[in-house]
Protein backbone atom coordinates (compact mmCIF):
# COMPACT_ATOMS: atom_id res chain seq x y z
CA UNK A 1 0.00 0.00 0.00
CA UNK A 2 0.91 3.43 -0.98
CA UNK A 3 2.64 5.43 2.03
CA UNK A 4 -0.14 8.23 1.96
CA UNK A 5 -2.87 5.89 1.57
CA UNK A 6 -1.59 3.77 4.83
CA UNK A 7 -2.19 7.39 6.48
CA UNK A 8 -5.75 7.89 5.32
CA UNK A 9 -6.42 4.36 6.76
CA UNK A 10 -5.60 4.38 9.86
CA UNK A 11 -6.77 7.84 10.01
CA UNK A 12 -10.15 6.32 8.39
CA UNK A 13 -10.13 3.82 10.97
CA UNK A 14 -9.28 5.40 14.11
CA UNK A 15 -11.94 8.02 13.58
CA UNK A 16 -9.08 11.11 14.83
CA UNK A 17 -7.74 13.35 13.13
CA UNK A 18 -3.06 13.33 13.73
CA UNK A 19 -2.82 16.19 11.90
CA UNK A 20 -4.58 18.17 14.87
CA UNK A 21 -1.75 17.19 17.55
CA UNK A 22 0.15 20.48 18.84
CA UNK A 23 2.90 18.58 20.55
CA UNK A 24 1.95 18.91 23.73
CA UNK A 25 3.18 15.46 25.08
CA UNK A 26 0.29 15.42 27.22
CA UNK A 27 -0.69 11.73 26.20
CA UNK A 28 2.80 10.17 27.01
CA UNK A 29 2.68 11.64 30.44
CA UNK A 30 -0.58 10.80 31.47
CA UNK A 31 0.35 6.82 29.81
CA UNK A 32 0.62 4.35 32.69
CA UNK A 33 2.26 1.77 29.66
CA UNK A 34 4.94 4.95 28.63
CA UNK A 35 7.58 2.68 30.46
CA UNK A 36 7.09 -0.31 28.24
CA UNK A 37 6.54 0.91 24.98
CA UNK A 38 8.79 1.24 22.32
CA UNK A 39 6.78 4.30 21.15
CA UNK A 40 5.17 6.35 22.96
CA UNK A 41 1.58 7.65 22.46
CA UNK A 42 2.85 10.74 21.21
CA UNK A 43 5.06 9.54 18.86
CA UNK A 44 2.14 7.03 17.73
CA UNK A 45 0.60 10.25 16.23
CA UNK A 46 3.66 12.48 15.06
CA UNK A 47 4.95 8.63 13.07
CA UNK A 48 0.95 7.84 11.41
CA UNK A 49 1.43 11.34 10.01
CA UNK A 50 5.40 10.72 8.80
CA UNK A 51 3.56 7.54 7.41
CA UNK A 52 6.29 5.25 9.38
CA UNK A 53 3.41 2.78 9.81
CA UNK A 54 5.52 -0.59 9.37
CA UNK A 55 7.83 0.78 12.10
CA UNK A 56 4.33 0.68 14.81
CA UNK A 57 3.34 -2.04 13.23
CA UNK A 58 6.20 -3.93 14.43
CA UNK A 59 6.70 -2.01 17.63
CA UNK A 60 5.90 -3.65 21.36
CA UNK A 61 3.39 -0.69 21.84
CA UNK A 62 0.60 -2.08 20.16
CA UNK A 63 0.48 -4.68 22.25
CA UNK A 64 1.27 -2.95 25.71
CA UNK A 65 -1.54 -0.19 25.25
CA UNK A 66 -3.72 -0.73 28.12
CA UNK A 67 -6.88 1.15 26.69
CA UNK A 68 -7.12 2.86 29.60
CA UNK A 69 -8.39 6.27 27.76
CA UNK A 70 -6.02 8.37 30.15
CA UNK A 71 -4.65 10.21 26.75
CA UNK A 72 -7.56 9.94 25.06
CA UNK A 73 -9.22 12.19 28.40
CA UNK A 74 -6.57 14.65 28.34
CA UNK A 75 -5.64 15.31 24.90
CA UNK A 76 -6.65 18.80 24.62
CA UNK A 77 -6.90 18.85 20.66
CA UNK A 78 -9.34 15.44 20.49
CA UNK A 79 -6.33 13.64 17.96
CA UNK A 80 -6.88 10.63 20.61
CA UNK A 81 -3.77 8.30 20.83
CA UNK A 82 -5.63 5.67 22.12
CA UNK A 83 -7.65 6.00 18.74
CA UNK A 84 -4.62 5.89 16.48
CA UNK A 85 -2.67 3.19 18.49
CA UNK A 86 -5.75 1.10 18.34
CA UNK A 87 -5.82 1.70 14.27
CA UNK A 88 -2.57 0.69 13.89
CA UNK A 89 -3.06 -2.37 15.97
CA UNK A 90 -6.21 -3.59 14.16
CA UNK A 91 -4.95 -3.25 10.86
CA UNK A 92 -1.39 -5.11 12.11
CA UNK A 93 -4.31 -7.87 13.42
CA UNK A 94 -6.25 -8.01 10.15
CA UNK A 95 -3.06 -9.17 8.11
CA UNK A 96 -3.22 -13.15 7.09
CA UNK A 97 -1.52 -15.15 10.16
CA UNK A 98 -0.52 -12.10 12.49
CA UNK A 99 -2.30 -13.00 15.65
CA UNK A 100 -1.00 -12.00 18.65
CA UNK A 101 -2.70 -14.32 21.18
CA UNK A 102 -3.90 -17.83 19.63
CA UNK A 103 -6.43 -20.18 21.38
CA UNK A 104 -3.97 -22.86 22.13
CA UNK A 105 -1.85 -19.80 24.13
CA UNK A 106 -4.47 -19.05 26.62
CA UNK A 107 -4.92 -22.42 28.77
CA UNK A 108 -1.30 -21.86 30.11
CA UNK A 109 -2.25 -18.19 31.34
CA UNK A 110 -5.66 -19.00 33.13
CA UNK A 111 -5.82 -19.96 36.76
CA UNK A 112 -8.30 -19.89 39.06
CA UNK A 113 -9.78 -16.57 39.88
CA UNK A 114 -9.32 -15.17 36.62
CA UNK A 115 -12.77 -13.46 35.30
CA UNK A 116 -13.91 -14.20 31.72
CA UNK A 117 -13.86 -10.75 30.96
CA UNK A 118 -9.88 -11.04 31.32
CA UNK A 119 -9.89 -14.08 28.35
CA UNK A 120 -12.29 -11.99 26.50
CA UNK A 121 -10.59 -8.75 26.19
CA UNK A 122 -7.26 -10.12 25.56
CA UNK A 123 -8.52 -12.34 22.69
CA UNK A 124 -10.31 -8.94 21.61
CA UNK A 125 -7.30 -7.19 21.66
CA UNK A 126 -4.34 -9.44 20.45
CA UNK A 127 -6.19 -11.30 17.61
CA UNK A 128 -9.21 -11.20 15.36
CA UNK B 1 -38.92 1.29 40.22
CA UNK B 2 -38.44 -1.26 37.83
CA UNK B 3 -35.29 -1.20 35.37
CA UNK B 4 -34.11 -3.90 32.38
CA UNK B 5 -30.95 -5.51 33.94
CA UNK B 6 -28.03 -6.69 31.88
CA UNK B 7 -25.47 -8.96 33.92
CA UNK B 8 -23.19 -9.77 31.46
CA UNK B 9 -20.65 -13.22 31.33
CA UNK B 10 -18.29 -12.65 34.07
CA UNK B 11 -21.06 -11.90 36.82
CA UNK B 12 -22.61 -14.84 35.46
CA UNK B 13 -19.24 -17.54 36.92
CA UNK B 14 -16.47 -15.25 38.29
CA UNK B 15 -17.86 -12.42 39.51
CA UNK B 16 -21.17 -13.91 41.20
CA UNK B 17 -20.52 -12.09 44.23
CA UNK B 18 -21.16 -8.83 42.33
CA UNK B 19 -24.56 -9.88 40.95
CA UNK B 20 -26.29 -11.33 43.72
CA UNK B 21 -25.29 -8.78 46.03
CA UNK B 22 -26.40 -6.50 43.49
CA UNK B 23 -29.64 -7.93 43.11
CA UNK B 24 -30.45 -8.13 46.83
CA UNK B 25 -29.41 -5.05 47.56
CA UNK B 26 -31.66 -3.67 44.71
CA UNK B 27 -34.78 -5.77 46.21
CA UNK B 28 -34.01 -4.73 49.09
CA UNK B 29 -34.55 -0.77 48.62
CA UNK B 30 -37.59 -1.80 46.09
CA UNK B 31 -36.50 -1.92 42.75
CA UNK B 32 -37.33 -4.49 40.62
CA UNK B 33 -33.91 -5.53 38.66
CA UNK B 34 -35.55 -7.50 35.17
CA UNK B 35 -32.62 -9.22 33.83
CA UNK B 36 -32.94 -9.02 29.70
CA UNK B 37 -33.83 -12.03 27.72
CA UNK B 38 -31.13 -14.27 26.09
CA UNK B 39 -28.82 -11.30 26.59
CA UNK B 40 -25.11 -11.65 24.64
CA UNK B 41 -21.54 -11.04 25.79
CA UNK B 42 -20.94 -7.37 25.20
CA UNK B 43 -16.70 -8.29 23.80
CA UNK B 44 -15.47 -7.00 26.67
CA UNK B 45 -13.97 -4.13 25.30
CA UNK B 46 -15.26 -1.14 23.21
CA UNK B 47 -14.58 -1.54 19.06
CA UNK B 48 -12.26 1.53 19.02
CA UNK B 49 -12.02 0.75 15.15
CA UNK B 50 -15.13 3.11 13.46
CA UNK B 51 -14.81 0.28 10.95
CA UNK B 52 -15.99 -2.55 13.46
CA UNK B 53 -19.64 -3.30 13.10
CA UNK B 54 -19.74 -7.35 14.01
CA UNK B 55 -18.55 -6.10 17.69
CA UNK B 56 -21.30 -3.78 18.22
CA UNK B 57 -24.19 -5.73 17.52
CA UNK B 58 -24.77 -7.61 20.69
CA UNK B 59 -24.69 -4.01 22.61
CA UNK B 60 -27.22 -3.09 19.94
CA UNK B 61 -29.56 -5.76 20.39
CA UNK B 62 -29.36 -5.30 24.15
CA UNK B 63 -30.58 -1.84 24.36
CA UNK B 64 -33.10 -2.69 21.18
CA UNK B 65 -34.65 -5.21 24.15
CA UNK B 66 -34.61 -2.22 27.12
CA UNK B 67 -35.98 -0.03 24.39
CA UNK B 68 -39.10 -2.36 23.62
CA UNK B 69 -39.58 -2.91 27.09
CA UNK B 70 -39.97 0.83 27.64
CA UNK B 71 -36.88 0.60 30.76
CA UNK B 72 -34.18 2.11 30.99
CA UNK B 73 -31.27 -0.54 31.01
CA UNK B 74 -29.34 -0.81 34.19
CA UNK B 75 -25.58 -2.14 33.91
CA UNK B 76 -23.28 -3.39 36.78
CA UNK B 77 -19.83 -4.74 35.61
CA UNK B 78 -18.09 -1.43 34.37
CA UNK B 79 -16.49 -3.40 31.31
CA UNK B 80 -19.98 -3.96 29.91
CA UNK B 81 -21.41 -0.38 31.08
CA UNK B 82 -18.78 0.83 29.19
CA UNK B 83 -19.43 -0.98 26.19
CA UNK B 84 -23.23 -0.30 26.09
CA UNK B 85 -22.97 3.07 27.24
CA UNK B 86 -20.52 4.46 24.06
CA UNK B 87 -22.34 2.01 21.54
CA UNK B 88 -24.92 3.26 22.38
CA UNK B 89 -23.51 6.98 22.11
CA UNK B 90 -22.34 5.49 18.61
CA UNK B 91 -25.95 4.46 17.57
CA UNK B 92 -26.95 8.08 18.41
CA UNK B 93 -24.54 9.87 16.86
CA UNK B 94 -22.54 8.30 14.12
CA UNK B 95 -24.80 8.15 10.79
CA UNK B 96 -22.41 5.42 9.21
CA UNK B 97 -22.29 2.49 12.38
CA UNK B 98 -26.07 3.55 12.84
CA UNK B 99 -26.60 2.61 8.98
CA UNK B 100 -24.25 -0.25 8.98
CA UNK B 101 -25.44 -1.72 12.18
CA UNK B 102 -28.87 -1.51 11.30
CA UNK B 103 -28.66 -2.89 7.70
CA UNK B 104 -27.32 -5.89 9.35
CA UNK B 105 -29.57 -6.24 12.03
CA UNK B 106 -32.43 -5.54 9.93
CA UNK B 107 -31.49 -8.04 6.60
CA UNK B 108 -30.13 -11.15 9.03
CA UNK B 109 -32.48 -10.53 11.83
CA UNK B 110 -35.41 -8.58 10.45
CA UNK B 111 -34.90 -6.11 13.36
CA UNK B 112 -36.47 -2.74 13.59
CA UNK B 113 -34.31 0.19 13.58
CA UNK B 114 -32.46 1.49 16.34
CA UNK B 115 -31.16 5.19 16.84
CA UNK B 116 -29.63 4.96 19.94
CA UNK B 117 -32.73 6.09 22.08
CA UNK B 118 -33.13 3.58 25.18
CA UNK B 119 -31.19 4.76 28.17
CA UNK B 120 -28.28 3.13 29.88
CA UNK B 121 -26.88 3.56 33.62
CA UNK B 122 -24.78 1.95 35.88
CA UNK B 123 -25.77 0.76 38.80
CA UNK B 124 -24.38 3.52 40.94
CA UNK B 125 -26.02 6.07 38.98
CA UNK B 126 -29.46 4.23 39.63
CA UNK B 127 -28.12 4.75 43.27
CA UNK B 128 -27.22 8.55 42.77
CA UNK B 129 -29.67 9.30 40.31
CA UNK B 130 -33.03 7.21 40.82
CA UNK B 131 -32.86 6.33 44.45
CA UNK B 132 -30.80 9.20 45.82
CA UNK B 133 -28.01 8.71 48.05
CA UNK B 134 -29.74 10.02 51.07
CA UNK B 135 -32.32 7.94 50.91
CA UNK B 136 -29.96 5.43 50.41
CA UNK B 137 -28.60 6.32 53.87
CA UNK B 138 -32.02 6.09 55.46
CA UNK B 139 -32.30 2.55 54.60
CA UNK B 140 -29.17 1.35 56.06
CA UNK B 141 -29.59 -0.97 58.59
CA UNK B 142 -26.11 -1.67 59.52
CA UNK B 143 -23.96 1.25 59.00
CA UNK B 144 -20.39 0.19 58.12
CA UNK B 145 -18.78 2.56 60.66
CA UNK B 146 -15.28 2.96 61.02
CA UNK B 147 -14.67 1.31 58.08
CA UNK B 148 -11.59 3.15 55.83
CA UNK B 149 -12.71 2.34 52.08
CA UNK B 150 -10.59 3.97 49.05
CA UNK B 151 -12.97 3.95 46.04
CA UNK B 152 -11.27 2.32 43.09
CA UNK B 153 -12.60 3.28 39.74
CA UNK B 154 -10.37 2.38 37.40
CA UNK B 155 -10.42 3.57 33.85
CA UNK B 156 -13.60 2.15 32.44
CA UNK B 157 -16.42 3.65 34.51
CA UNK B 158 -15.06 7.47 33.83
CA UNK B 159 -13.53 8.01 30.49
CA UNK B 160 -13.61 9.12 28.18
CA UNK B 161 -15.82 11.86 30.58
CA UNK B 162 -17.80 13.59 27.72
CA UNK B 163 -19.01 9.52 26.41
CA UNK B 164 -19.57 8.06 29.71
CA UNK B 165 -20.93 10.83 31.47
CA UNK B 166 -21.05 9.24 34.91
CA UNK B 167 -18.55 11.88 36.92
CA UNK B 168 -16.29 13.82 36.60
CA UNK B 169 -13.10 11.62 35.17
CA UNK B 170 -10.63 13.30 37.03
CA UNK B 171 -12.12 13.88 40.55
CA UNK B 172 -15.63 11.85 40.55
CA UNK B 173 -17.23 11.39 43.73
CA UNK B 174 -19.98 8.59 42.96
CA UNK B 175 -18.32 6.20 45.08
CA UNK B 176 -17.02 8.44 47.73
CA UNK B 177 -20.38 9.76 47.82
CA UNK B 178 -21.83 5.72 48.06
CA UNK B 179 -19.36 5.31 50.84
CA UNK B 180 -20.47 7.62 53.08
CA UNK B 181 -24.02 6.56 52.33
CA UNK B 182 -23.47 3.00 53.49
CA UNK B 183 -21.70 4.67 56.92
CA UNK B 184 -18.57 4.30 55.96
CA UNK B 185 -15.66 6.93 55.70
CA UNK B 186 -14.12 7.38 52.16
CA UNK B 187 -10.46 7.37 51.62
CA UNK B 188 -9.23 9.64 48.31
CA UNK B 189 -6.00 8.28 46.87
CA UNK B 190 -4.50 9.94 44.12
CA UNK B 191 -4.21 6.77 41.75
CA UNK B 192 -8.48 5.89 42.44
CA UNK B 193 -8.71 6.90 38.68
CA UNK B 194 -5.65 5.46 37.16
CA UNK B 195 -5.60 1.66 34.96
CA UNK B 196 -5.02 -1.54 36.77
CA UNK B 197 -3.51 -3.08 33.97
CA UNK B 198 -6.38 -4.35 32.46
CA UNK B 199 -6.16 -6.94 30.41
CA UNK B 200 -2.24 -6.58 30.21
CA UNK B 201 -2.74 -9.53 32.75
CA UNK B 202 -2.38 -12.39 30.14
CA UNK B 203 -0.02 -10.29 27.96
CA UNK B 204 2.95 -9.32 30.25
CA UNK B 205 2.28 -10.30 33.99
CA UNK B 206 5.21 -7.54 35.29
CA UNK B 207 3.49 -5.02 33.45
CA UNK B 208 0.06 -5.75 35.40
CA UNK B 209 1.79 -6.01 38.17
CA UNK B 210 3.83 -2.81 38.37
CA UNK B 211 0.15 -1.25 37.95
CA UNK B 212 -1.10 -2.58 40.66
CA UNK B 213 1.20 -2.44 43.06
CA UNK B 214 1.63 1.57 42.59
CA UNK B 215 -2.06 1.58 43.16
CA UNK B 216 -2.16 -0.25 46.54
CA UNK B 217 0.70 1.45 47.55
CA UNK B 218 -0.74 4.97 46.93
CA UNK B 219 -3.86 3.41 48.09
CA UNK B 220 -2.39 1.77 52.10
CA UNK B 221 -0.41 5.03 52.10
CA UNK B 222 -3.40 7.26 51.97
CA UNK B 223 -4.52 5.09 55.03
CA UNK B 224 -7.09 2.91 53.03
CA UNK B 225 -7.77 -0.16 54.72
CA UNK B 226 -10.05 -1.71 51.93
CA UNK B 227 -11.22 -1.09 48.56
CA UNK B 228 -14.11 -1.41 46.49
CA UNK B 229 -14.21 -1.86 42.86
CA UNK B 230 -17.73 -2.08 40.33
CA UNK B 231 -15.06 -4.27 37.71
CA UNK B 232 -14.25 -8.12 37.64
CA UNK B 233 -11.28 -7.44 36.01
CA UNK B 234 -9.91 -4.66 38.60
CA UNK B 235 -11.06 -7.14 41.43
CA UNK B 236 -9.01 -9.74 40.32
CA UNK B 237 -5.77 -7.82 38.99
CA UNK B 238 -5.80 -6.03 42.74
CA UNK B 239 -6.21 -8.98 44.39
CA UNK B 240 -3.96 -11.80 42.44
CA UNK B 241 -1.32 -8.97 41.02
CA UNK B 242 -0.09 -7.20 44.38
CA UNK B 243 2.66 -8.01 46.20
CA UNK B 244 1.40 -6.88 49.27
CA UNK B 245 -2.83 -6.80 48.35
CA UNK B 246 -5.02 -4.97 50.39
CA UNK B 247 -8.39 -6.37 50.92
CA UNK B 248 -10.73 -5.57 47.92
CA UNK B 249 -14.74 -5.93 47.64
CA UNK B 250 -17.43 -5.50 45.20
CA UNK B 251 -19.41 -2.09 45.99
CA UNK B 252 -22.54 -4.11 45.58
CA UNK B 253 -21.11 -6.55 48.66
CA UNK B 254 -20.85 -3.70 51.11
CA UNK B 255 -24.50 -2.35 50.03
CA UNK B 256 -25.76 -5.47 50.80
CA UNK B 257 -24.21 -5.34 54.31
CA UNK B 258 -25.24 -2.15 54.98
CA UNK B 259 -28.72 -2.78 54.15
CA UNK B 260 -28.86 -6.35 56.21
CA UNK B 261 -29.08 -8.42 53.15
CA UNK B 262 -25.74 -10.25 52.85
Amino acid sequence: MKTEDMIKEITRISGGNPAKCMKCGKCSGACPAYDEMDYHPHQFVNMVLDGRIEELAGSKGIWNCLSCFACLERCPRSVEPARIIEAVRVVTLRKAGANHLKPDDIPARLDDDIPQQAITSAMRKYAK
Amino acid sequence: MKFSYYPGCTLSAKAKDLDEYGRKAAEALGITLEELPEWQCCGAVYPNATDEIATRLSSVRALSKAKEAGQTLVTLCSACHHVIKRVNGDMQNNIEIRQNVNAYLHTMEGAEPYEGDAKVIHYLEMLRDCVGFDTLKSKVVNPLKGKKIGAYYGCLLLRPGKEMQMDDPENPTILEDFIRAIGAEPVYYGMRNECCGGYITVEDKDQAKKRVNAITGNARNSGVDMLITACPLCHYNLKKNADEPLPVYYFTELLAEALGVK
